[in-house]
Formats: structure tokens, C-alpha cells, sequence
């Protein structure tokens, strides 16, 4: 891996870890499997890429596509509790719907911000010797913002609703907490902060596309899942931190499995190293437990 | 006061399953009355629990908190009235929250949430004064998830967050029920203390006649979804272990006879 292609993945990593902090929310605080990523986050590149195509401010544009992600969020978690769809379909129907509305939104699969036109990285790679090093420093920036709003929140009497909401909602509606309000919000929340890694994506690369966003919940969810196992903490703050280094470590993986010579992968099999990737975090954990209980009954025998 | 006119509830209403768990109770409790609630599995206790904090609503019948028609009230917007304590310490508790956060919870039970941050110096050192008064140590454990403590413990920070904002009745749904029977006595003699010391009105469902004649000043028996029996004041003083097991025995046995009769035509 050279200095460009390690750059290049700490920049998707930051962006990624917008999404790892969402999915984050919704799986593990809320214990919501919310499928609505994989619609939310091209939702966000649409809408971000489309305004600012128009020639309106990168930065109004951006917020948009949170408020466009925040919607998106906010119906299917209506679907899940006003109309008790199950929840992991509410997402779906959501992120099918969202194909159409994007493709709407974008009047086509895809709109290309040209290099002329000014994002919100414009600035900022002026204002650094390299345009690499300015847009690290604008997306760490960000991630940094994002993560303690999100640690903020977490620690309020509303975060708390909802994390109790998540753990155990018959003992928060004891409490007084309206845990069906919980819900809307969290994942409200959650895809907002999908949406704008979506919006950061679209900046960073140029374009928006319908297809980016198959297999977000997987790489959010890889993130997460690396994170928990090289942190391996209670504290929420230090949760969060891994979130967003586990974003970075996922992307870093990715990049080793596509660069390596010899083993020949290429660009298209990006989902493939990612759903192995996944599917490896997860196995471990199971395969540490196996080997210590047969190490521990072979030295009581 | 808190009053149940004429409850039924009907399970799978409408159907061939349909069942009449509660038949036309009608209950007031008064001010500081400690009603304590016995009778047999599936006698309807604690659908009469259910009814009263919210999550059954009666089939027919309507429920009064001080001459608030509470009937239509979901188990959330009564939180701020009623004040509960589960069966299972795992249901009454956050496992992955530490304790001042299960703590601050209760704290802001039926209370608007806001911006602000759950823990604050102030209600920290409330919550190490609670449960310093506990005698179990747990003061030095509250910012350890409530996961990591014993039944017992759980269950007595249950009680400690059932009255940490005030209510208008406290419900206890077999409390002692998960417990040994050492952590059990331990929990009904706090409970005791605690009720004493607020002066509380309280609903207690259990299934030892013993614990109904200590902790109560009125007791009920249910079955079939009836109250056969309700004694208070100096009747309730006079009352023995034996007769409500003689009670009991003598309302089953009515009812195998009618069995029987049913069986053997």
C-alpha cells in the first residue's frame, strides 16, 4: 500500500465512520436492525450533489441531506411502531422506496459535481499544502463534531431514554418514558448521520450514483463490530471512539485485501472482502469461546 | 383515592378462546392503605395489577386516580402516579446502564426530558445517600453496570428507584418471588421500612399468606377473576395464616365440587 492509497483509505474511513456511528445507534443502542442505511446514504449524496450542482452553498446542501436522511429515518421507524410492521421489512420497504426517490431526486442514476463547481472541501484544500491534507482535516473535523454531539446526547435525560428504550422498554414505559417517541428519534437520528456521510461521500468523490449504497449497513456494521472487538469497552465515549476507528481499520482491511499482489482482487469485489470481513469479526469471538472451553476441560480432566 | 369501577377483562374477546380474567372488580383504595392481594395461578391478580398501572386496559369499567378518569391513560402517562416494582429484578432494571443511570431514570420518572445531562453532582449524592441507608455497600458501585449485581441487590435498588419521585400508589408485583428466601425477608422488611417511613398507598400482589398479613393493613383474595374475600381494619388485624389457608381451601374445594359436578353428571 502506498502514501496515497493510506490517505485515501483514513479519508473513506472518516466518511464511513459517519455511517458506523448510525448504525451504531440504531443496532446496538436502539436494537432496531434498521436496513433504511442502504437508501439513506445515496439519499444523502442525491440530495447534496443535486443542490450543489444547482450552484447552492455546499454547506446548506449538506445540512439538507441530513434533514432528506432524518426523514427517511424518522418513516420507517412510524412504520415500525404507529403501524407495527416489523422492523427489519420497515427498513426495507424504506430503503426500496428510496431507490425511486433518488433516481427522482437525481433526474437519473447519477449527477457528477464538476471539479470547478466549490464543495465544502473547496476551502480547505487551498488552505493546506496538499488537497489530501485539507480534506483529512475537514473530515476529521467533522467526525469529531459528530461523535461529541453524539456522546453529548448519549449522556442527556433524552439519550438515556433512549438507551433505556433500547435495553429494556418495558421497564423505560414503567418509568414514564415514551419509548415509541425513543424510537422515531434515535433512528431519526441515526439516518441523518447516514445521510451525511452520503453528502461527504458525494463531495469527496464527485458524484452521487444510486448504487453506492448497497451493503451500507454491512460496512457500518463491519466498523462497529471491529471497533467493539479491538476496544472492547463499556464507556460510552470510548464506544463511540471505536466506532469511528473501526471505520478507518475496516477501510484500511479493504484496501490491503484490494492492493495486495497475488491474491488478485480487484475494485468490483469490494462487497465480497467486506461481507468476509464481517463475517471473520463475527466467527472469533465464537471460535476464542470454543477453543478456551475445550482448553479448560482438558486441564480439569 | 384510587377506584376500579366494574373492570372485566376479557382475553381474545370476540373469539372461541375468549376468557373473563376479571369479573366486574370494583375496588377503592384509600390513602395509605396497603392492600395486599392473595390467590391461586390464574386468579387474575396480576391482570388487576395490569389494570391498575396501565398495561391491560379493562374490556369494561374505569379506573380513577383522585377523580381522574385514567381509563384510556397508556402505562407511560401513568408513570408520574404509579410507581412499580416487577417480579423479575431483570425487567425492573437497565442490565447494560450503570446504577446512577437505572437511578436517574426513576428520578425522572414522568417528568419532561430535556437537553440537560442525567447525572448531576446534586443527584449523584442523593442516589449515594439512598443507598447508603441500605447497608449493602452498593453506594460504592454506582457507576458499575446494574448488570453485574445479585437478584437480591437489584431488587432492593428496584424499591429505592420505585420511590425516588413521588407517586400516588406503589405497586409490587411478587417482588420476593425470584428471590432465596433470606434475600426475600431482607427485601420485605425494607419494603416495610420504606412504606412506613413515606406512608404510602400500595397494591401488593403475593402468594404468601404470611407476607399479605405482615406487609398489609387489607387483604384480598381473587379468584376466578373475582373478589371472594376483603378484609380490613380490625378484622384484618385478627386475621391468622390459618384462616386464609382454611379461606383458600374452602373457595377450591367449592370450586372442584362444581367440577365435579360438571365431570359427573
Amino acid at each position: 500500500m502506498n502514501e496515497l492509497q493510506f490517505l485515501g483509505a483514513i479519508e473513506l474511513g472518516l466518511i464511513y465512520s459517519m455511517v458506523a456511528l448510525g448504525v451504531y445507534l440504531s443496532f446496538r443502542i436502539l436494537d432496531f436492525p434498521d436496513m433504511t442505511a442502504d437508501g439513506s446514504f445515496p439519499l444523502g449524496a442525491a440530495i447534496a450533489a443535486t443542490l450543489i450542482s444547482y450552484g447552492c452553498n455546499p454547506w446548506l446542501s449538506t445540512f439538507c441531506a441530513i434533514l432528506g436522511g432524518c426523514g427517511a429515518g424518522f418513516f420507517t421507524a412510524w412504520l415500525s411502531v404507529r403501524w407495527k410492521i416489523l422492523n427489519l421489512l420497515s427498513g426495507i420497504l424504506t430503503m426500496l422506496a428510496l431507490y425511486s426517490i433518488n433516481l427522482r431526486i437525481m433526474k437519473g442514476p447519477n449527477v457528477t459535481i464538476m471539479m470547478d463547481v466549490r464543495t465544502i472541501f473547496s476551502p480547505f484544500e487551498i488552505m493546506f499544502s496538499t488537497k489530501i491534507t485539507g480534506t483529512i482535516f475537514l473530515l476529521s473535523l467533522i467526525t469529531l463534531v459528530a461523535g461529541f454531539l453524539l456522546w453529548y446526547f448519549m449522556l442527556t435525560k433524552t439519550g438515556l431514554a433512549v438507551r433505556a428504550t433500547g435495553t429494556n422498554p418495558r421497564m423505560a414505559r414503567a418509568q414514564g418514558i415514551k419509548t415509541r417517541a425513543m424510537i422515531l428519534l434515535g433512528i431519526s437520528l441515526s439516518n441523518g448521520l447516514i445521510a451525511l456521510g452520503g453528502a461527504l461521500f458525494a463531495q469527496h468523490q464527485g458524484f452521487a450514483d444510486v448504487s453506492i449504497g448497497s451493503g451500507t449497513i454491512i460496512m457500518g456494521l463491519a466498523a462497529v463490530i471491529i471497533g467493539e472487538v479491538v476496544f472492547q469497552t463499556r464507556r460510552i465515549w470510548l464506544t463511540l471512539l471505536a466506532c469511528i476507528i473501526g471505520a478507518i481499520l475496516h477501510r484500511f482491511a479493504i484496501a490491503l485485501a484490494l492492493n495486495a499482489d497475488g491474491i488478485g482482487l480487484q475494485a468490483t469485489d469490494l462487497n465480497l472482502v467486506t461481507a468476509a470481513i464481517v463475517i471473520i469479526a463475527m466467527i472469533l469471538p465464537r471460535l476464542k469461546e470454543i477453543t478456551t472451553n475445550k482448553f479448560t476441560e482438558r486441564s480439569r480432566s | 383515592m384510587i377506584k376500579l369501577e366494574k373492570i372485566r377483562v376479557l382475553f381474545n374477546q370476540g373469539t372461541a378462546l375468549e376468557k373473563m380474567v376479571l369479573n366486574n372488580v370494583s375496588l377503592a383504595i384509600e390513602e395509605g392503605e396497603v392492600v395486599t392481594v392473595i390467590g391461586g395461578n390464574g386468579a387474575g391478580k396480576s391482570t388487576l395489577l395490569n389494570v391498575l398501572t396501565g398495561d391491560i386496559r379493562p374490556s369494561y369499567g374505569k379506573v380513577f386516580f383522585e377523580n381522574i378518569n385514567v381509563t384510556d391513560w397508556s402505562a407511560e402517562k401513568r408513570a408520574s402516579m404509579v410507581a412499580r416494582v416487577f417480579q423479575d429484578p431483570l425487567v425492573g432494571t437497565c442490565g447494560n446502564l450503570t446504577v446512577e443511570e437505572n437511578l436517574a431514570l426513576a428520578f425522572y420518572r414522568g417528568k419532561n426530558l430535556g437537553l440537560r445531562f442525567a447525572l448531576s453532582p446534586n443527584n449523584r449524592k442523593i442516589f449515594h445517600e439512598f443507598l447508603e441507608k441500605l447497608n449493602l455497600g452498593l453506594e460504592a458501585r454506582l457507576k458499575d453496570p446494574i448488570g453485574l449485581l445479585s437478584g437480591g441487590q437489584r431488587q432492593a435498588i428496584s424499591l429505592i428507584m420505585a420511590v425516588l419521585s413521588p407517586m400516588k400508589i406503589l405497586v409490587l408485583d411478587e417482588h420476593t418471588a425470584a428471590l432465596d428466601p433470606r434475600t426475600a425477608a431482607f427485601i420485605i422488611q425494607l419494603t416495610c421500612n420504606i412504606i412506613l417511613e413515606k406512608n404510602l398507598t400500595v397494591l401488593m400482589v403475593t402468594h404468601s399468606m404470611r407476607q399479605a398479613l405482615e406487609v398489609g393493613n387489607r387483604t384480598l383474595m381473587l379468584t376466578e377473576g373475582e373478589v371472594v374475600f376483603d378484609a380490613n381494619g380490625k378484622e384484618h388485624s385478627k386475621l391468622t395464616e390459618d384462616d386464609l389457608l382454611k379461606l383458600f381451601k374452602e373457595v377450591v374445594d367449592k370450586k372442584g365440587e362444581e367440577d365435579e359436578i360438571l365431570l359427573n353428571p
